[in-house]
């Protein structure tokens, strides 16, 4: 296995440093989960601070998660693998430096508005005009250095994980700027240009989108470069990766639809993003086969390797969590489902298993690399273990809670007495509904756990990497 | 409805995916191995290879599975200006199925359901059915659904909106009384007396109006506005402050305040006046509102008489 210090042709500071920025965003970002879902069930813990309260803090956590955690994973890892698979350095080092400062200040300055109530209202586009802006800005730095990148390779062909996130930075950068057109009236306020549902429409468009090209596109991207590399082993089907590969990015473009059910868009456009999210289940499945089929002839490896558990678990929760998007997404189905806890459980069986965990054992493999060891060769391979057990429980809490939560809400609220009337209150299932949310809190505290785990293990191997980097220097001299 | 535009634009994104998974499939497939293999494509991306495996058959299956259960779906649901062939029954007759409507059926076909039940309970007087706790809790439900909102869970009121509990009837606690009211609402106005009154005069007003109650009071203030009453107030309030049912009235002998009672509030009445709307419940409650209103009538009624 090669370190950094065998290909000093390539650009790997910005790698280095959006990979320790993602650690420390996950941990960010996880925290104000946690204590988010402590407030659901007790919710004294607002302190009666609005800047403390659900309602703001909520996008803060979304926003940090998904953007600050997710999208330093995703800019390490693309910028890691596109220049070790064209065999070429980043097309512009000042660009990589510009997109790794301006992605930390648009989140500094989302951690500073979203508290302070300056919100645009829209789900994953909570942010005001100014820093819609920045992300533009740097969005696309971002894809013109990766497309740039592709454009000078030296590789005839370009791989399959270049793909997946080619096709999720143009997909976003083109709806991250139409859903957020608006016009401002001050600084700190403006409003959508869309008229009503059409508003809604093109919001649901880009906001199934963050979850099928940030949260799905880009990491597959990364599973097609770590999980052959961790596991050793080929691709399971070059012909399958085709096929998923343009199935999925065409057929999630509108799939947003179904997060409008039984809402004021005409009832065939719903049909249509149910249609579409129904169809969805075999391009996602194709992710899930050639992934974990890469693993045939080697499944004995899973036995001592925790990074390569990582990452076959986190393909199982991909291939649970796109098949329960779909069957959600069926009209009776989600007559029951919408607005209940089970939407959240079912976002999270994703966001935790999925995206984190891939995540989390991409992470594991590449920072011991960046700072001049192994792959994978981190200070304790045992605290990978205990954090992929914690991981795994505090996922299947997390999920399990919000799974009885929400079929118990949506059966309470669709009760009725012989007389026709409702037989539960609303409150009454707010009531009903506390064990679980404690529960769901406890399960995202053991996932947070492991995170402060994998905290303490990159700084070990870190701090180990530089001494014997030190040594080494003064062995030459 | 949508425009044009953004209905050309869902219905040819949609159909064109579609469409071209279902030949991407196709296309793919053509001269694809028929066994697994360790053959692979001779490329190698940093030391990663891929395999030139077939698209696994089962998966190429319920990939078009879905496709078909999609393509069927729109057929019975509809897309864009095509309406699916789906129906259901409202108002008796077979119409295309919307989400309206589907609702509308549902509600007719469980509204038909009860039809008995409530004709069971219409036929009871109020008096009688008063003694029946199923209807009662019906009742309840129903006051819950509708009129918590305003007369609190408890039925307790707030203040603008009348206690139902404590046997003081604006506008009378007879059945039918009650019924008139939830069926065809009230509208309770005390007009502004500011301006008539003058300060001194609303001022020694409000000690008159606590005195009738027997409240705290300056007797001499009070006696100061008596002759003002017997001329603005009487006419609604009657002479001895007893009120009148017939105009929502309240009689202000009895300690029982809808605006409050303490100088201040009544006060704010004289000067600025009230206004009180019961809304009318007999289009509010949709199907069966007869039914709906004799059991909410005798829930209420119970309260004061039980």
């Amino acid at each position: 296995m090669s370190t950094a210090f065998d290909h000093p042709e390539y650009n790997y500071k910005v790698v280095r440093q959006f990979a320790i920025m993602t650690v420390v965003w996950g941990i960010v970002g996880m925290t104000a989960g946690v204590f988010i879902a402590a407030q659901l069930a007790f919710p004294a813990l607002n302190f009666d601070l609005p800047w403390l309260s659900f309602g703001r803090l909520r996008p803060l956590h979304t926003n940090a998660v998904i953007f600050a955690f997710g999208g330093s994973a995703l800019f390490a890892t693309s910028y890691y693998i596109v220049q070790r698979t064209c065999r070429t350095r980043l097309f512009s080092d000042t660009l990589a430096s510009f997109t790794f400062w301006g992605w930390q200040l648009v989140i500094v300055a989302a951690a500073i508005t979203l508290p302070l109530g300056m919100t645009s209202t829209k789900e994953y586009a909570e942010l005001e005009w100014p820093i819609d802006i920045l992300v533009a800005l740097v969005w696309v730095a971002y894809v013109v250095n990766f497309l740039g990148t592709v454009a000078i390779r030296k590789e005839s062909h370009i791989y399959v994980a270049n793909w997946f996130f080619a096709a999720f930075m143009i997909m976003i950068a083109i709806l991250y700027i139409g859903n957020n057109l608006s016009i401002p009236v001050s600084l700190t306020k403006s409003y959508s240009i869309w008229p009503g549902t059409i508003d809604a429409m093109i919001q649901w468009w880009w906001g199934h989108n963050a979850v099928g090209f940030f949260l799905t596109a880009g990491f597959l991207g990364i599973m097609y470069y770590f999980v052959p590399k961790q596991a050793g082993r080929p691709v399971y089907s070059y012909r399958l990766s085709i096929v998923h590969f343009w199935a999925l990015i065409s057929i999630y473009v509108w799939a947003g639809g179904h997060h409008l059910h039984y809402s004021a868009l005409p009832d065939w456009a719903q049909t249509a993003g149910m249609v579409m999210s129904l169809i969805l289940l075999a391009p996602s499945w194709g992710g899930m086969i050639n992934g974990m089929m890469t693993l045939s002839g080697a499944w004995h490896k899973l036995r001592n390797d925790p990074i390569l558990r990582f990452l076959v678990v986190s393909l199982s929760f991909y291939g649970m969590s796109t098949f329960e998007g779909p069957m959600m997404s069926i009209k009776t189905v989600n007559a029951l489902s919408h607005n209940t806890d089970w939407t959240i459980g079912h976002v999270h069986s994703g966001a935790l298993g999925w995206v984190a965990m891939v995540s989390i054992g991409a992470m594991y493999h590449l920072i011991p690399l960046l700072f001049g060891r192994k792959a994978g060769d981190m200070h304790s391979i045992k605290l990978i273990n205990v954090h992929f057990w914690l991981a795994t429980i505090g996922t299947v809490l997390y999920i399990a809670a919000l799974w009885v939560n929400g079929i118990m809400q949506g059966l309470m609220w669709r009760a009725v007495n012989a007389d026709g009337t409702l037989t539960y209150s609303f409150v009454e299932s707010v009531e009903a509904s506390i064990p679980g949310y404690i529960v769901r809190t406890i399960g995202g505290a053991v996932f947070l756990l492991g995170m402060l785990i994998m905290a303490y293990n990159v700084y070990m191997t870190v701090r180990a990497a530089k001494k014997e980097a030190g040594n080494a220097v003064a062995a030459q001299a | 409805m949508l425009s044009t535009f953004w209905q050309v634009w869902i219905v040819v994104i949609v159909l064109g995916s579609i469409i071209g998974c279902g030949v991407l499939i196709q296309y793919t497939s053509r001269g694809q191995r028929k066994e697994e293999t360790d053959q692979t494509t001779g490329h190698d991306y940093d030391g990663i290879q891929e395999l030139d495996n077939p698209l696994p058959r089962w998966w190429v299956m319920m990939f078009w599975a879905t496709i078909v259960f999609g393509v069927a779906y729109l057929g019975v649901y509809g897309l864009g200006n095509f309406n699916g062939l789906l129906t259901v029954e409202v108002d008796g007759e077979q119409v295309t199925w919307t989400s309206g409507n589907q609702w509308k059926a549902e509600v007719q076909a469980f509204e038909k359901t009860i039809e008995p039940l409530y004709a069971e309970y219409s036929a009871t007087p109020v008096t009688e059915l008063v003694n029946n706790e199923e209807a009662l809790l019906s009742g309840q439900r129903l006051f819950k659904s509708n009129c918590s909102v305003c007369h609190g869970s408890n039925a307790k009121g707030a203040q603008g909106f009348p206690n139902l509990t404590d046997s003081d009837w604006l506008y009378g606690g007879s059945p039918e009384q009650i019924k008139h009211t939830l069926a065809m609402g009230r509208q309770g106005a005390m007009p502004a007396w500011g301006g008539v009154l003058g300060e001194e005069g609303t001022a020694n007003m409000t000690q008159y109006v606590r005195s009738l109650s027997g409240l705290k009071h300056d007797a001499d203030a009070a006696a100061a506005a008596a002759p003002q009453y017997q001329m603005l107030c009487m006419a609604c309030h009657g002479a001895e402050g007893k009120g009148n049912q017939l105009v929502g009235a309240p009689n202000l002998t009895d300690d029982v305040w809808l605006y409050g009672g303490s100088t201040k509030q009544i006060e704010f009445t004289l000067k600025h006046g009230r206004n009180g709307k019961m809304p009318a419940h007999q289009e509010i409650l949709g199907n069966n509102a007869d039914a709906k209103i004799h059991l909410l009538t005798t829930y209420v009624y119970s309260l004061s008489n039980k």
